[in-house]
């Protein structure tokens, strides 16, 4: 794998592959000794213009398990608040010699760039770019779920069949994006629920079913329900109301847990905000996945890492 | 020696006719079959097209202000070698061409270079503000004779103000040339809205925030009985709000850029900064409907444009990049692709919408006359049948963010003339200091 | 490009039954006995041998599974490579006798990785290791306990085993990679 920079392009083959090495990195991470020496000598960066605690840490933990240096380049306090290009700190990192990039932009389309200039050999995943895609969070989330319903047997496995619907804000999300894409390579149905102010307004090549009410997607008995992060601000711009209509009409409370199928698995990207997208109840319901997510993240991005730095490199 | 006598030999009218054609004293003397060579230097014109030179009704030369970008002298040389005679020079300059000391320097520095004749644009509003009505009649009495004015690269939003423009003008025959972008539909805009968007994730231009402001123009226009120009049409939707206009006998006319008239919002999924244009780059429906609009008269002219930046600002991730690509060497070989070759429209008609018309919008004498007896030697000898790999060394003027480069197009300019003096020859520009000597001496003969 | 069979299916069950005799012999019994197969085929011979080990001794031995992708040194030199799954005999290998297992025992480097990969999971009393090839050409201070068969060859040659349970027979062969 040159590259991780969506999932967009992502062949079933090259997930299911991914997600089974991840089962591997699982295994190891139960044993005392957590730590693989398998990139000993490799330089990993975390390229973050954008502050997202979570996820580079879950980086730099799959990093380090597998002893590679890692070096954290955060925009804030570097040069790139002084006006730096993109260009420049990619010949930087070039300069220092690093094998692969782990970049958080806030431009969609930012990884994409860094990977086709030419400004810099190494490897680039994506770690979130704008309103675009988020790969390794869709990958932890089908990592999850294919644990949840396959157990120990999910090597191999897909999703097919299963029927998992997103809630909330896709206008900007990109982790509804990545996993819209994912999941239906995986052979799930995706049905996505949010106001009509927050789905993009041209769906037309999107494989999924878009709906607006959220008791009749319950009703429908999704296998999977994966909430999506509201931001606040979002009401400055008139996409809704106020919060308290948002959660009321598309927040999962307790009314609605209750009526959802006992197998159902409930799931947040987090950072969640309780009380307005997930009630305290719903998150914490041995249906809720959110904590699992969290660790499955380390073992696909251990995978993710692995795969982007093992083969022979030269190949584009 | 500096008679600047040309013949060119057997060359091929817009209408498929064959003629020689005298150029002598700045205008075209002689027009008719084997014609005398008579001391005038010779140019074999077979299989050539001779076309009127092209005026181009929306240049960006950058300066003042933003000369690592593009001088008039450069612009002026990206204009001669894609065959224009004559470029209007847009307003968002620094400082703003908004008052007659502006627009007459530029007028100075195009006449000094020679390469073209710079017709500067006035801005509608001062600073570009949206605001307050700059100083338009004191452009228009100054020496550039301004008579289009535009805020280009901002939306005149405001609609007492452009009301109030639009009826202003109409005093010295003047015209508002509207960028048509409702700002609040297209704050922090990235691309056209649609299907391409949603996947990419970037934010949408909707093209409602073009016909929206187009549609509003054309009643206050018809209300107040004045002109309106509308700069880069790039929607279906606009084609068909400016066609009711025209039905209902309102005074529009409207451009369309060579880009809009070929290029679509799939090659934004690059994410290549080159791509990155305002108003963004469409679907094909709206391409095919520009060109319908174009060749039944709806859209008047073609214009380029043409809009330079430095390097830096497309290297970089796709929302930090500058809108504009540049046009002026490449128009008219893709405007060949894209509506001559289909036969959506004839060599004819070529020079009606990329000179005729647009001298007359922009109320431009000495330009747009065609290939006639008498009148001023603006011509462009054009090969319609060579074909080349579009690259930077095609780029005459700074900028190179050009989104044609490597691809394939047809034709090839081979000379320009600009007041009777050769721009281009060989398909090479001339020297500066021979351009800018023809240009004083033609300054000087005319004032004789 | 012919290969040239060296080892036919009664070689091999000839080969894995000494082995285990070996084993039984060197470790004084079948007691506190790990078999750690390297994938692909040494798990396959592990399971083997643990069988051939079980019907000599009358008592049930482990056999398990040991990857050691993750702890290779030549990971950039080789097309991505996916790691198969490790099993360990719920019992653990802290103070058993771990006998490594593989088909083809070569430069060594597998093996460094299957040490470093041992370490990482227990300490094992003592380790021991059992081919069913040995074709020479070590890189490192590496030596077989048990050995099938030894096979000096060529660089330029290669070695392929054929085994039942995957390839549908029991067969060694040899052939020129260079044409």
């Amino acid at each position: 794998m040159r590259h991780l920079l969506s999932t967009r392009d992502l062949s079933r083959d090259a997930a299911i592959e991914l997600l089974d090495v991840a089962e591997d990195m699982a295994d190891t991470q139960l044993r005392e000794v957590k730590k693989l020496p398998t990139l000993r000598g490799k330089t990993v960066v975390n390229l973050f213009f954008e502050d997202s605690t979570r996820t580079r840490i879950s980086f730099e933990a799959a990093a380090k398990r597998l002893s590679a240096d890692v070096i954290n380049f955060s925009a804030k306090g570097s040069s790139v608040s002084k006006g730096e290009s993109l260009k420049d700190t990619a010949q930087t990192l070039q300069a220092m010699g690093a094998d692969a990039v782990v970049i958080r932009h806030p431009a969609s389309g930012a990884p994409q760039t860094l990977a086709t200039s030419g400004w810099i050999d190494a490897g680039i995943l994506n770690a979130g770019d704008g309103t675009h895609e988020h790969p390794t969070q869709a990958l932890l989330d089908a990592y999850t779920i294919r644990k949840r319903v396959h157990g120990s047997a999910s090597r191999g496995k897909d999703l097919d069949g299963l029927r998992v619907t997103l809630v909330g804000d896709v206008l900007h999300s990109r982790v509804a994006r990545s996993n819209v894409w994912l999941l239906t390579t995986l052979g799930a149905t995706v049905s996505l629920v949010s106001p009509p102010t927050l789905v993009p307004v041209n769906t037309t090549g999107w494989p999924v079913a878009i709906g607006y009410d959220l008791d009749e997607a319950i009703e429908g008995k999704p296998d999977v329900i994966m909430m999506l992060r509201i931001q606040a601000e979002r009401m400055r711009d008139a996409f809704f109301p106020n919060s308290r209509e948002y959660s009321k009409r598309w927040g999962l409370d307790d009314g609605r847990l209750g009526k959802l199928q006992a197998t159902t698995i409930v799931m947040h990207p987090g950072p969640m905000n309780r009380g307005l997208e997930i009630s305290a109840a719903a998150a914490d319901s041995p249906q809720s996945t959110v904590r699992e997510q969290v660790t499955n993240g380390v073992s696909v991005r251990m995978a993710a890492l692995y795969l982007l730095l093992s083969g022979d490199r030269e190949d584009a | 020696m500096t008679t600047h006598t040309y013949v060119l030999r057997r060359a091929t009218l817009a209408d498929g006719s064959t003629a020689d054609i005298r150029i002598a004293n700045g205008i075209i003397a002689e027009l008719g079959g084997s014609l005398s060579a008579n001391g005038a230097s010779v140019i074999d014109a077979d299989g050539l097209l001779a076309l009127p030179g092209l005026v181009d009704l929306h240049t960006h030369l950058r300066e003042p202000g933003y000369e690592q970008s593009e001088t008039v002298l450069t612009g002026t040389q990206a204009a001669a070698a894609g065959g224009f005679s004559a470029v209007f020079a847009m307003a968002n300059t620094s400082p703003v061409a908004d008052t007659a000391g502006v627009v007459e320097q530029e007028l100075a520095l195009g006449q000094e270079a020679g390469y073209a004749t710079v017709q500067p644009i006035g801005a509608v509003t001062v600073g570009l503000a949206g605001e307050q009505l700059a100083e338009l009649g004191a452009m228009a009495t100054s020496r550039a004779r301004v008579r289009v004015f535009s805020d280009d690269g901002s939306c005149v939003s405001d609609p007492l103000l452009m009301r109030r423009a639009l009826e202003y003008v109409k005093s010295f025959d003047g015209v508002i040339a509207q960028h048509a972008q409702d700002p609040r539909l297209t704050v922090g805009a990235q691309m056209n809205e649609g299907a391409v968007s949603s996947e990419l994730g970037l934010q949408g231009w909707p093209a409602v925030a073009e016909e929206s402001i187009i549609a509003r123009d054309v009643l206050l226009a018809e209300h107040v009985g004045s002109r309106l120009h509308v700069c880069h049409v790039s929607t279906a939707g606009s084609v068909d709000v400016i066609r009711w206009a025209k039905a209902r006998g309102i005074a529009v006319t409207a451009e369309v850029t060579p880009h809009h008239l070929m290029l679509t919002e799939e090659l934004v999924r690059s994410y290549d900064a080159r791509y990155k244009v305002n108003p963004p780059l469409r679907r094909q429906e709206d391409v095919l409907a520009l060109r319908e609009a174009l060749a039944d008269g709806t859209i008047d002219i073609v214009a380029t444009d043409h809009a330079p930046h430095p390097t830096e600002h497309k290297d970089c991730e796709w929302d930090a990049a500058a809108n504009g690509m540049v046009g002026l060497e490449s128009a008219l070989s893709v405007v060949q692709a894209s509506v001559i070759d289909n036969g959506l429209l004839t060599w004819t008609d070529l020079a009606r919408v990329f000179s005729a018309t647009p001298a007359r919008i922009g109320r431009l004498s000495g330009h747009g006359q065609g290939i006639v007896q008498g009148a001023p030697a603006q011509v462009l000898l054009y090969d319609p049948s060579a074909a080349r790999v579009f690259g930077t060394e095609q780029l005459a003027g700074k900028g190179m963010n050009s989104p044609y480069l490597d691809l394939t197009l047809p034709g090839r300019v081979v000379a320009t003339f600009h007041d009777g003096y050769a721009t281009v020859l060989d398909g090479t520009l001339r020297p500066a200091d021979e351009v800018a000597q023809a240009a004083l001496s033609r300054r000087a003969g005319s004032h004789v | 490009m012919s290969a040239r069979v060296v080892l036919q299916q009664a070689d091999i069950a000839r080969a894995l039954t000494r082995i285990s005799h070996e084993i039984l012999e060197s470790n004084r019994g079948a007691d506190d006995l790990v078999l750690l197969g390297i994938p692909t085929r040494g798990v396959i011979l592990a399971d083997r041998i643990a069988a051939l080990i079980s019907g000599i001794a009358g008592t049930a031995i482990e056999a398990g599974s040991l990857d050691v992708t993750m702890y290779r040194d030549d990971l950039a030199k080789h097309p991505t490579r996916t790691p198969a799954p490790t099993h360990i005999p719920a019992s653990g290998i802290d103070g058993k006798t771990v006998v490594l297992i593989d088909d083809v025992l070569y430069s060594g480097r597998t093996i460094r990785a299957a040490l470093d990969a041992i370490g990482d999971i227990g300490r094992p009393r003592a380790v021991r290791l059992a081919t069913l090839v040995d074709r020479g050409h070590r890189e490192l201070p590496i030596r077989p306990d048990f050995v099938g068969k030894n096979l000096p060859s060529a660089q330029t040659e290669r070695i392929n085993v054929h085994l039942v349970e995957l390839d549908g027979a029991d067969l060694v062969s040899i052939d020129e990679v260079r044409a």
